[in-house]
């Protein structure tokens, strides 16, 4: 269970909050979607979930223990919450299998032969099992977003947040992105997506928010807030999806 | 003008040696140490040239010139062997407080501030000052009065050259050595040149370009008297060197010296009280020099005649340049590592600390720093040997320069490879050894070779601190044989062949660390 309460976040010298007084839930191993249109706060949403971020108040706790940014993060909550960034962020020195084995030698400290084995796994699983020994720059986008997945769930995190993940991707690409959150869904990791694309989060995510100049104005299951959005911004967004 | 580089030594002496006197025990005499090691270590300068202290171009495996005989011979009278010790002229007082050798014996000028420095012996030797012209020049200035204005070229820190300041003279000091002073006359970028009898005789009475003003102004030039110099306070050797010259005087063989050498005359015959009539025909070793030098043969001859016999002087130098570069660089390396991290990840003070160093660093001259750690650390009780203080030198200035490299390097990495290496739980040095490090070194990598190029170059510098590496060798070189184009040509291809393969090896290291980003599925 994800859970944030009163979230508020002011970037430094700014008049209004990026985020003001934030809460949801999201429940163990499901899938939520957060909409939004560009500058509504969304990305920082996502970088507060995962600690890249400092907040002014309120909390966000992973299954009861709080996440924390900067230096008061502790080292056993390390690769907890999971994230893949919109432009992948691979690690363009290292093969890809190297990319997947990096954070379990150095963070969770398993033995080289055992880091290995769960990146070889993770990686057949996502079909990229004969590319363990490329670098990235010669992978496709949609193969460098597998491996972005694969290096985070390596880290056996509770929790996997998404940034846009069809935004840097071709069109035609878009049911295999959705196939791939169903394959991380069926391992029981909590998935939250952070995107303003309107099909991807109907056919993804279970619980949908709506942000907006940094506060949820709607949110419930998917079928109600995409197909009968009761304010402004959500019909907005919704309407943009044609 | 007096050179900077003459500034700052003479600086550095002048507070070394006021230093000894704080401290108020007279340290035990230089006489015992000399005993005790069986060794006279004498200091002088090679690049000054004949006929004083000079590679023999015949052999220039071999130091010769009237200063090394007369050192030969005092040592003899001490009961010890003489050995010369290399340091730039303009430095040898400094280095002569600083300890570096013995007795400072190479044609240095009896004068009032040099006794606020060192302890001078009797003079041993009386050089008038000679005014050399272009022969055939009408113009040319013929006494010290007609020298007002004109352009008249000598060496820094000399009697002549204060004589030409006090005439009105515009003065051209040159710290190449006494071929370049002659040279710059031939090519009329100045008038006259006014020099030690000596040096007159070995590089401008022999070129039948020059003419040497004679007659009765010769007295109004002046002249110079030459004493050995030993540190302030050790008067018992200084006692011990003039009971030597006495001796030597009384003897004939400082005569015998002088006139192998053809420099014996009037002055120094009324110095020594020696009546006895000139000898002629006797002046072997200037001849011999004039036979070697006089008409430079042809290229091709003197790369197959000269230069080989050259190769061991040039490789050990070569050897000395590569040892000293290679442990800067390493030092500059590590303290670059360090401060390029302390500056982009420390704490505030760290940050702060690390860019005033690189400021600072970066802002003054080389030079300064070396003159400060070789000569200004032994004030505060930290002598470094020559080695030492030119590679921390060089280290510690070129570690501003890699710290650049770093940082640029690092920050070439884009942010968003950090927040990756965060969301995986990897910690800040972590991210900097695994994910920041590796990217930033191929951005690192050309200009560290360029900088490592440029370090092989200046660490020529280190001749300041006695140390005789590549360049000096060819100073040293061109300056005895007065071989200045053939010989640069042989001292750059070494500089080449030093610095050529750590070219090579950069761009071979770059395309494999590019390589392995590219490889093939």
């Amino acid at each position: 269970m994800i859970r944030v309460a009163g979230l508020t976040k002011r970037h430094a010298g700014a008049a209004a909050p990026v985020l003001s007084s934030v809460s949801f839930e999201v429940p163990s191993g499901s899938v939520a979607a957060v909409l939004g249109r560009s500058g509504s706060g969304k990305t920082t949403l996502l970088r507060c979930l995962c600690g890249l971020e400092p907040f002014e108040s309120g909390t966000i706790t992973v299954e009861g223990a709080a996440v924390l940014a900067g230096k008061d993060r502790r080292a056993a909550e390390r690769g907890r919450v999971g994230l893949v960034f919109q432009s992948f962020e691979l690690f363009p020195h290292l093969t890809v299998l190297d990319n997947c084995m990096l954070a379990p030698i150095t963070v969770r400290r398993l033995p080289r032969a055992e880091a290995e084995a769960i990146a070889e796994r993770l990686l057949a699983e996502f079909g990229l099992a004969d590319k363990a020994g490329v670098f990235p720059d010669h992978l496709s986008g949609g193969q460098r977003q597998r491996v972005a997945i694969a290096r985070a769930l390596a880290m056996e995190p509770r929790v996997l947040l998404y940034d846009e993940p069809t935004s840097a991707l071709d069109p035609s690409l878009k049911r295999e992105v959705l196939e791939t959150l169903r394959r991380v869904q069926a391992t029981g990791v909590t998935q939250v997506l952070v995107t303003h694309d309107v099909w991807l989060a109907r056919e993804a995510a279970e619980r949908i928010f709506i942000l907006d100049r940094g506060a949820i104005v709607e949110q419930g299951p998917a079928a109600d807030v995409l197909d009968r959005p009761t304010t402004e911004a959500a019909r907005r967004l919704v309407q943009g999806e044609s | 003008m007096i050179a900077p580089r003459l500034r700052l030594g003479f600086a550095a002496a002048l507070s070394v040696a006021s230093l000894a006197r704080a401290e108020g025990t007279p340290p035990p005499s230089g006489l015992d140490r000399i005993r005790a090691r069986g060794e006279l270590r004498w200091g002088g300068d090679s690049q000054g040239g004949a006929p004083y202290v000079f590679q023999d171009p015949m052999d220039p495996n071999h130091l010769i010139g009237f200063e090394v005989d007369l050192a030969a011979a005092l040592a003899a009278r001490l009961g010890v062997r003489a050995r010369p010790i290399q340091g730039q002229w303009e430095s040898l007082l400094a280095l002569l407080g600083r300890g570096d050798f013995d007795v400072a014996l190479n044609g240095i000028e009896v004068a009032d501030e040099k006794q606020r420095v060192c302890l001078l012996s009797r003079p041993y030797y009386v050089a008038p000052e000679r005014l050399a012209i272009r022969r055939g020049d009408g113009a040319a200035p013929r006494t010290l009065s007609s020298l007002r204005g004109r352009r008249v070229g000598t060496l820094p820190g000399s009697l002549a050259e204060r004589t030409l300041t006090r005439a009105g003279a515009e003065v051209r000091t040159y710290e190449g050595g006494q071929d370049a002073i002659y040279a710059d006359l031939r090519l009329g970028r100045t008038d006259a040149v006014l020099l030690d009898g000596p040096i007159t005789r070995y590089y401008g009475e022999i070129d039948p370009a020059f003419e040497i003003v004679d007659g009765g102004s010769a007295s109004d030039l002046g002249e110079v008297r030459y004493a050995a110099a030993v540190p302030l306070g050790d008067e018992a050797l200084r006692d011990a060197l003039d009971q030597a010259f006495a001796s030597l005087a009384k003897d004939g063989t400082l005569r015998a010296i002088y006139e192998r050498w053809g420099l014996w005359n009037d002055e120094t015959a009324a110095l020594l009280g020696d009546s006895r009539p000139p000898r002629p025909g006797v002046a072997e070793a200037f001849e011999a020099w004039r036979a070697a030098v006089g008409r430079l043969p042809p290229f091709w001859e003197r790369v197959r005649d000269r230069y080989p016999r050259m190769m061991p002087l040039f490789a050990r130098a070569a050897g000395l340049t590569l040892l000293i570069s290679l442990s800067a660089m390493t030092l500059a390396i590590a303290l670059g590592v360090l401060l390029a991290l302390g500056r982009r990840f420390g704490p505030a003070p760290v940050r702060f600390a690390a860019v005033a160093y690189i400021e600072f660093v970066r802002g003054t001259p080389l030079l300064v720093q070396l003159t400060m750690i070789y000569f200004g650390l032994p004030e505060l009780g930290l002598r470094l040997d020559p080695f030492a203080a030119g590679c921390l030198a060089l280290g510690l200035n070129y570690a501003a320069a890699e710290a650049e490299n770093y940082r640029a390097g690092l920050e070439s990495v884009p942010l968003g490879q950090s927040e990756a290496a965060w969301s995986l739980g990897l910690s800040t040095w972590q991210t900097i050894r695994h994910v920041l490090a590796p990217q930033a070194i191929r951005v690192a990598i050309p200009p560290m070779t360029n900088d490592f190029i440029a370090l092989i170059k200046d660490s020529s510098l280190v001749a300041l601190v006695t140390m005789t590496e590549l360049n000096k060798t060819y100073m040293n070189l061109a300056s005895s044989t007065r071989d200045h184009l053939g010989l640069g040509l042989i001292v750059s291809l070494w500089y080449l062949a030093i610095g050529l393969p750590f070219a090579r090896l950069a761009r071979h290291a770059e395309a494999r660390l590019a390589r392995t980003q590219r490889r093939a599925a």
